[in-house]
């Protein structure tokens, strides 16, 4: 196979998404280099960089771990056992398990049709994988709102039949389903390319089933990828605030998500509750970033 | 299913491709396709001349203009310093360069809604650097400053790191034959890194520019959002959808839709374009 995988890889956007592992991060070279840049620029660049950085990322989240235990460790606990805030962490894990489980399902479903067979519109395939990536979260929510909502396409049909999807946990699901749809096909793509078809093939000339093949073969040579997309899947479905706002109907311990919640808190001027809860989420995003890179030093020694 | 299959592509080894393929075209179709066709199909159900009304209308033009132009600022902005950040990460050694590295992915990681009060905290007139601003006579939240600041926020992971691997991979004889052909350092960068890394730097400040248009989130708290000075289009379909006027939620929702596409467009040939200048590496 004269496949040129690891230039697509290299290409391909990575929206949402962050580098495979043979991009992590490299030593740079070294000063005595021809490609050394005269010290002034350097560190110019350096203190513009650091900058940039402390001021757009460090301190927005120092802000939110700051601000949640402004009031000491009562308040913050008293804000987190809230049965408003509780309601509203059980929804986002029953929400977030069910998009994350189909998002899973279907991405490797995807992913495999995509990388273990040669078919005319591939690249148009992925294009529209994709797309979710480029939408605005709020039209997510819109467009199901004009397919089930009492407006909607569908809408009369489900009055009639007394099936709630607006304003429920359907929508819910729908709508993060929808903004998260590309996070596990988008991190197998890569790779399963860049592995080719001959261990699938050597597994079934030697006489395993399909699934077996998959379970056995397959599975172990992404397993690293596969973990990382659905944790980037669980963050994001677990933060997502646009699309969800716009389906959940803001019905306080009912269809109310965590971002949902804080959103409530912080409009009703609760500022200590709301950073409480938001550090929650904060935390979610920190366990994510940790993980991505102890699976990137993982997958690069095996 | 099972069993090899003679295709068009000759011949297919591996079982499951009509299952795996048809699978995956219905879940798309139900979850991504039709719901952005229905979309479409509600916005040609308007007459022209409504359509037009309602896009033109100064308040619709108003929040259009305001997300896509401080979005285009956002995304330059992202492209100036995401290229000092992607060359002082792969180029030099500094103390906590391996920690910078790692949260640049922040903001792909942080929901929209924590950033978003963080922020306002932060540039409220007795937040961290609110205070410091105040005396400036400078104002941040609740203006379209702050906006620009939220989609600053959102936007800078993409050229970070879509130029990223590419200035790693740039392979070191260009620049040593540029140095030895006794070109100064700063032509070198001109003239050999720079074009190296432009589709990437491109790519980047497109993607970054997409993700701010759509941007709701992190916008909203800091935006103060008054019609006609600081109200984001997507917060506008909202609040129409809530005033239960969806003829204009989704005339706006369509053509913010038509202009993500145009973007997405782009990218590719963008994509294309960089293939094929990297081609032979």
């Amino acid at each position: 196979m004269t496949y040129q995988p690891v230039a697509v890889a290299r290409y391909a956007p990575r929206v949402g998404a962050s580098r495979t592992a043979a991009m992590t991060l490299r030593k740079p070279p070294r000063t005595s280099d021809v490609r050394a840049d005269p010290a002034p620029m350097r560190w110019a660049i350096i203190g513009v960089a650091v900058a940039f950085l402390v001021l757009f990322i460090v301190m927005p989240l120092l802000n939110v771990f700051g601000q949640a235990f402004a009031k000491g460790l009562t308040a913050y606990f008293s804000a987190l056992g809230n049965p408003d805030a509780v309601a509203a962490i059980q929804l986002t894990l029953i929400a977030t398990a069910i998009s994350v489980g189909l998002n899973l399902l279907f991405g490797v479903i995807a992913a495999w049709a995509i990388t273990k067979y040669d078919f005319a519109g591939k690249s148009l395939l992925i294009t529209v994988i994709d797309l979710p990536f480029s939408v605005s979260p709020v039209i997510a929510g819109l467009v199901f709102v004009l397919l089930f909502g009492a407006q909607g396409y569908l809408g009369p049909w489900l009055q009639e039949h007394d099936i709630k999807i607006i304003f429920a946990l359907p929508g819910i699901v729908l709508a993060t389903v929808f903004v998260t749809f590309p996070f596990v096909a988008r991190e197998l793509i890569p790779l399963m390319r860049e592995q080719g078809t001959q261990d699938e093939e050597a597994a079934l000339s030697l006489g395993a089933s399909a699934l077996r093949t998959f379970f056995c073969v397959t599975l172990p040579n992404v397993k690293w990828a596969l973990l990382y997309g659905v944790l980037l899947c669980n963050a994001r479905a677990m933060g997502e605030f646009g699309a969800v706002s716009v389906v959940s109907g803001h019905i306080r311990g009912e269809t109310n998500t965590v971002p949902l919640h804080i959103e409530i808190l912080y409009n009703e001027y609760q500022f200590t509750a709301a950073f409480a809860v938001a550090s929650l989420l904060a935390l979610l995003a920190l366990v994510t970033l940790v993980a991505k890179v102890l699976l990137e030093t993982r997958e690069r020694e095996e | 299913m099972s069993g090899a299959t003679l295709g068009r592509y000759g011949r297919r080894v591996i079982p499951g491709f009509g299952v795996t393929l048809g699978v995956t075209l219905l879940w798309l179709s139900l979850i991504v396709l039709i719901p952005l066709v229905a979309l479409f199909l509600r916005t040609t159900e308007l007459s022209f001349d409504r359509l037009v009304r309602i896009i033109t209308s100064p308040r619709v033009l108003h929040a259009l203009e305001l997300s896509f132009g401080l979005s285009l600022i956002a995304a330059a902005v992202n492209l100036v310093f995401g290229l000092a950040v992607v060359w002082a990460l792969v180029r030099y050694d500094f103390p906590g360069r391996r920690l910078f590295d790692a949260i640049v992915d922040i903001p792909f990681a942080l929901p929209t809604a924590v950033a978003g009060i963080a922020l306002t905290n932060l540039y409220a007139e007795n937040g961290w650097l609110g205070r410091l601003l105040a005396p400036l006579g400078i104002q941040v939240a609740f203006t379209p400053l702050g906006v620009f600041v939220a989609l600053v926020f959102v936007g800078l992971p993409f050229v970070v790191r879509t130029v990223q691997p590419v200035l790693e991979d740039l392979e070191a004889e260009l620049e040593e034959v540029a140095a030895t052909l006794g070109a100064s350092r700063l032509t070198t960068i001109r003239r050999v890194v720079l074009p190296a890394i432009l589709p990437a730097l491109l790519t980047g400040f497109a993607l970054a520019f997409a993700r701010a248009v759509g941007e709701y989130g992190s916008v909203i708290f800091i935006a103060g959002n008054l019609p006609n000075v600081s109200e984001i289009a997507p917060l506008l379909i909202v609040i129409r959808l809530e005033e239960f006027r969806y003829a204009d939620a989704t005339a706006i929702a369509a053509v913010m839709l038509v202009a993500s596409f145009l973007v997405l467009l782009a990218i590719n040939l963008l994509q294309r374009w960089s293939e094929r200048r990297n081609g032979g590496a």
